[in-house]
């Protein structure tokens, strides 16, 4: 028996599963519904990269009555619904919705009681300057405040810690299997709060249901959210929400790292250039809307060319524009040369550079980076490029790789509104509940919406600490 | 040629400035994100700007063992030390930061040993432990005109050395040559620096010494600036009373110099010992450790000089003055010496990293 494990109880009154923001909130809230319980949370991963995908976040979305001093205005109820629909395209489950975006009121205060801190919406994100709240230093530093606090209270927390299987008899949790420091073993608990985020780490799964394709994509968080827990609830026969097959997917810079990349690895120039595959065509409307608008559809573009890769080409009066990136630019003096950098056909993009510039319209100068400027491509070009649509013709020029990063695997564990575990047959896990990205399906059921992701999981955390406590 | 560490400092200043998680924790993320590119006189800039607060170490999720390896505290120290190197004047002091431990405290026991052998050769061993009464006890021990000349001389020769270490910082960075001196930037850097802004992690403190936030360095430096230059104030009035007024010193305890000269030490001391204390407790990652010696060499000159001098008015009466006052003296000609030459320089080419950053916010708004 390993040293960590001689020091462990019986049997505890809730047992968390995960170490991200969904998990800390639930473990905070038990120990707050009652100071004197026995809390342990398994955090799968090291204590240096804990924190799941939460670690990469950088604002929470919620409503509140007045502005602050780092909200620049107040943000309804209703408001914030109709933007989920907006963005769900109605896919959403209301009275959930509702719930979530209900006791999201304020939910600030009790975050900075946590030891949260905010500051006001970081440059070039001035848009989510009165609806979301920005962490100070980022979703790290939330993390670092929320296990402090948690330790205060009294929850133990082990790391390296895999939650491998659930024992389930009558609808009821009893103990759940471990593994650390190489050994197996069982915690007994009175309760089970889920709160081990979506799939996207697990390739095998990924592939399962995205096809061979997912070997390329990218993983834009942590490594450790394999979906463990959601299949094995998925053999107990939980009922599930959201499609299996979909994921919130973005087009990054095709060099960042297989797992934690994270923020920033974004590239924000598409809509000021052209964008290929690797047989040098266009593929889509690259100035269909405005960035943040699009932004997420364009992991799912790219994953669809061959090997999963495209290109980005823009020119020098673009190269200002948007965030730098991380990696710098392949940078060269002619087309041809710089798919040489690239690895692709010189002659090939060329091409459809020289036709995408032919097609340009001869006024440009209504050009206006910050907001849709209708500069479009006359007729004859497949597909068009309706905004944007400047010629690439001022040296040097510019090329990013692009491939598809995951974000976040939609397929969820059905919650009533006590944060239980829904059954295919209708019934209840009765003490086994869940938060966060696991459970993301029951209000999104497609599309995101920007900080909505650490809204659910602080809102059904607190909720189903709370809860499972009165169990 | 840029250096490894200059290299290295790229590398990360790129990955933050396509992040920027860290923006609201101090002056150094505001201005780097005025910029897509970095140069070497930027980033050199920026590594005095930076305050090591350690806000951004913690918080980042690029740092080790992420495979991007980022620790731009880490970074920014080491880089901070290689401008000192640079920015030196006379450029032969330049060396000296290399085992600048090992250097001031070679300095400064030989200042003490001097001390106490040209006492011996000219007033006989017996001075050194022999209680001197009344007015102008200390000139019994070391003539009065010698100390003047040879403290002037090395504070005066150190002040003129540092305004041309800032010189050469505000060429070197290129920085305006037409703000060095603009009053508004000193009325934005003062502030800055009374009340070391940065330190302060918007609002809880810095992390240091571990990870939790904290006021308490800011605290401890506090006491170290404001008693710091209190005791300069104070050896100011006392000048001013020997030479304005014919007063001879020792002066009374409750007389101006003497009374501010012991509040101030008393912090100085204070300040310092708890600045060293920290120091031993801390979380050695976002730091530089080829600083240590630099670092604990002077916050410990400091501490001692208050100390001896708080020991010589304590004991001025008895026997043990005369080693006391050659002790004193010795550690307050090393901390002359050591002006140009020790981690005293970042008192300056912080502030004037105050100054730039205060027209940057100008210019940008
Ligand atoms: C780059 C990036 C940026 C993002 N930015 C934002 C943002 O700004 N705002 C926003 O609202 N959302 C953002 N999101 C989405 C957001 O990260 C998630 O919605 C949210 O973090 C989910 O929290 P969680 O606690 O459910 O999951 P996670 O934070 O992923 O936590 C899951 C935890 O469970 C652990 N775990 C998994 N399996 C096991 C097991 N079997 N046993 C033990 N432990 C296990 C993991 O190690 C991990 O600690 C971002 C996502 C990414 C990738
Ligand atoms: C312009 C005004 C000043 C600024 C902006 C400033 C800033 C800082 C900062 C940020 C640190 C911590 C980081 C580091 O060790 O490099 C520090 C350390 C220190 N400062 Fe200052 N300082 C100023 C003036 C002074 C003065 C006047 C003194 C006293 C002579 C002083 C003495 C010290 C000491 C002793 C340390 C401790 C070094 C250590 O802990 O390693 N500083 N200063
Ligand atoms: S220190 Fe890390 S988290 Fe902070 S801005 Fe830099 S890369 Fe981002
Ligand atoms: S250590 Fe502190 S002062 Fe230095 S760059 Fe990081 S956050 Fe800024």
């Amino acid at each position: 028996m390993s040293n960590s494990q001689n020091n462990l109880r019986r049997k505890y009154d809730l047992l968390v599963v995960g170490g991200g923001n969904a998990a800390l909130c639930a473990a905070i809230s038990a120990k707050h519904e009652r100071p004197n319980a026995s809390v342990i949370l398994l955090e799968s991963s090291p204590k240096d990269v804990r924190g799941g995908n939460s670690r990469h976040t950088r604002n929470i979305r919620y409503i509140h009555p007045a502005k602050n001093s780092f909200l620049t205005g107040p943000y309804t109820e209703d408001e914030c619904y109709q933007d989920l629909l907006g963005v769900t395209k109605g896919n959403t489950i209301e009275k959930m919705a509702r719930l979530v975006i209900r006791e999201s009121n304020n939910v600030g205060d009790w975050m900075m009681e946590q030891g949260v801190r905010f500051q006001p919406a970081m440059k070039g994100t001035l848009h989510l300057s009165r609806t979301n709240g920005f962490f100070l230093g980022g979703g790290k530093a939330l993390i670092n405040a929320y296990y402090a606090t948690a330790e205060k209270l009294g929850v133990e927390i082990l790391y390296e810690a895999e939650a491998l299987d659930l024992e389930i008899e009558n609808d009821t949790f009893k103990s759940c299997t471990v593994k650390m420091e190489g050994e197996t073993f069982r915690i007994e608990a009175n309760a089970v709060v889920l709160a081990s985020g979506g799939y996207q780490a697990n390739t095998e799964w990924l592939k399962n249901s995205w096809g061979p394709q997912a070997a390329n994509f990218l993983v834009r968080g942590t490594p450790y959210d394999k979906g463990r827990m959601l299949k094995v609830m998925m053999d107990h026969g939980c009922k599930t929400l959201g499609d299996p097959t979909q994921g919130h997917m973005v087009a990054i810079d095709g060099r960042a790292p297989k797992f934690d990349g994270g923020i920033c690895t974004r590239l924000d120039c598409v809509p000021f250039g052209v964008a290929v595959n690797k047989d040098c065509k266009r593929f889509y409307n690259e100035g269909e809307e405005i960035w943040p608008k699009r932004y997420a559809i364009w992991g799912r573009l790219v994953a669809g060319q061959p090997d999963q890769v495209a290109y980005i080409v823009i020119d020098s009066k673009a190269i200002n524009l948007f965030m730098p990136s991380v990696f710098p630019p392949f940078e060269a003096n002619t087309i041809e040369d710089l798919a040489g950098e690239l690895g692709i056909d010189p002659a090939g993009l060329k091409a459809t550079v020289d036709e995408f510039n032919a097609h340009c319209p001869s006024d440009t100068s209504k050009f206006n980076s910050g907001d849709k400027d209708g500069v479009a491509t006359v007729e004859g070009l497949e597909p068009p490029k309706t905004n944007w649509a400047r010629p690439i013709d001022t040296p040097p020029f510019y090329g990013y790789m692009l491939r598809p990063g995951i974000t976040f695997s939609y397929l969820s564990l059905a919650l009533n509104e006590r944060m239980q575990v829904e059954k295919e047959d209708g019934g209840v896990f009765k003490n086994i509940f869940a938060a966060g990205e696991i459970t993301s399906g029951n209000v999104l059921g497609q599309g995101y919406m920007a900080g909505f992701g650490m809204t659910i999981g602080t809102v059904f955390g607190r909720r189903a600490g709370k809860e499972a406590m009165n169990v | 040629m840029s250096s490894e560490v200059m290299k290295e400092a790229h590398r990360c200043t790129t990955i933050c400035n396509a992040c920027r998680y860290c923006e609201g924790f101090c002056a150094v993320f505001p201005v780097m994100e005025m910029r897509r590119k970095f140069t070497d006189p930027e980033l050199k800039y920026f590594a005095n700007l930076c305050h090591n607060c350690r806000g951004c170490y913690y918080a980042c999720q690029y740092a080790p063992p992420h495979e991007f390896d980022l620790n731009y505290p880490e970074v920014m120290a080491k880089l901070r030390k290689e401008t000192y190197q640079e920015f030196a004047w006379p450029g032969c002091v330049s060396k000296l930061f290399k085992n600048n431990g090992l250097y001031i405290f070679a300095m400064t026991t030989l200042a003490i040993f001097l001390f106490i052998a040209g006492t011996m050769l000219f007033k006989g061993p017996q001075a050194l432990f022999t209680a001197v009464p009344g007015a102008e006890a200390f000139y019994k021990i070391i003539p009065y005109w010698l100390m003047c000349v040879i403290f002037m001389a090395v504070f005066f020769f150190s002040l003129y050395a540092l305004y041309r270490g800032v010189k050469n910082m505000w060429r070197i960075t290129e920085s305006k040559p037409e703000e060095l001196w603009k009053l508004s930037n000193h009325i934005q850097a003062m502030k800055d620096a009374f009340t070391l802004r940065y330190l302060e992690g918007n609002g809880d403190g810095c992390n240091y010494p571990d990870d939790k936030f904290s006021m308490i360095r800011r605290k401890f430096h506090h006491f170290t600036f404001y008693g710091f230059l209190g005791c300069m104030v104070a050896t100011a009035i006392a000048f001013l009373y020997e030479h304005g007024f014919g007063i001879p010193s020792p002066f009374s305890i409750f007389s101006l110099p003497t009374f501010i000269g012991t509040v101030s030490g008393l912090a100085l001391c204070y300040g310092t010992g708890g600045l060293l204390w920290l120091k031993s407790r801390m979380d050695h990652r976002p730091y530089d450790e080829q600083s240590v010696g630099m670092d604990m060499s002077f916050t410990t000159l400091l501490f001692l000089v208050s100390l001896s001098g708080l020991l010589l008015l304590l004991f001025r009466g008895t026997s043990a003055m005369g080693l006391l006052l050659c002790v004193h003296l010795g550690l307050v000609m090393g901390f002359f010496i050591s002006m140009t030459s020790g981690k005293f320089v970042h008192i300056v080419y912080r502030y004037f990293a105050l100054v730039r950053n205060a027209y940057e916010h100008r210019e940008w708004d």
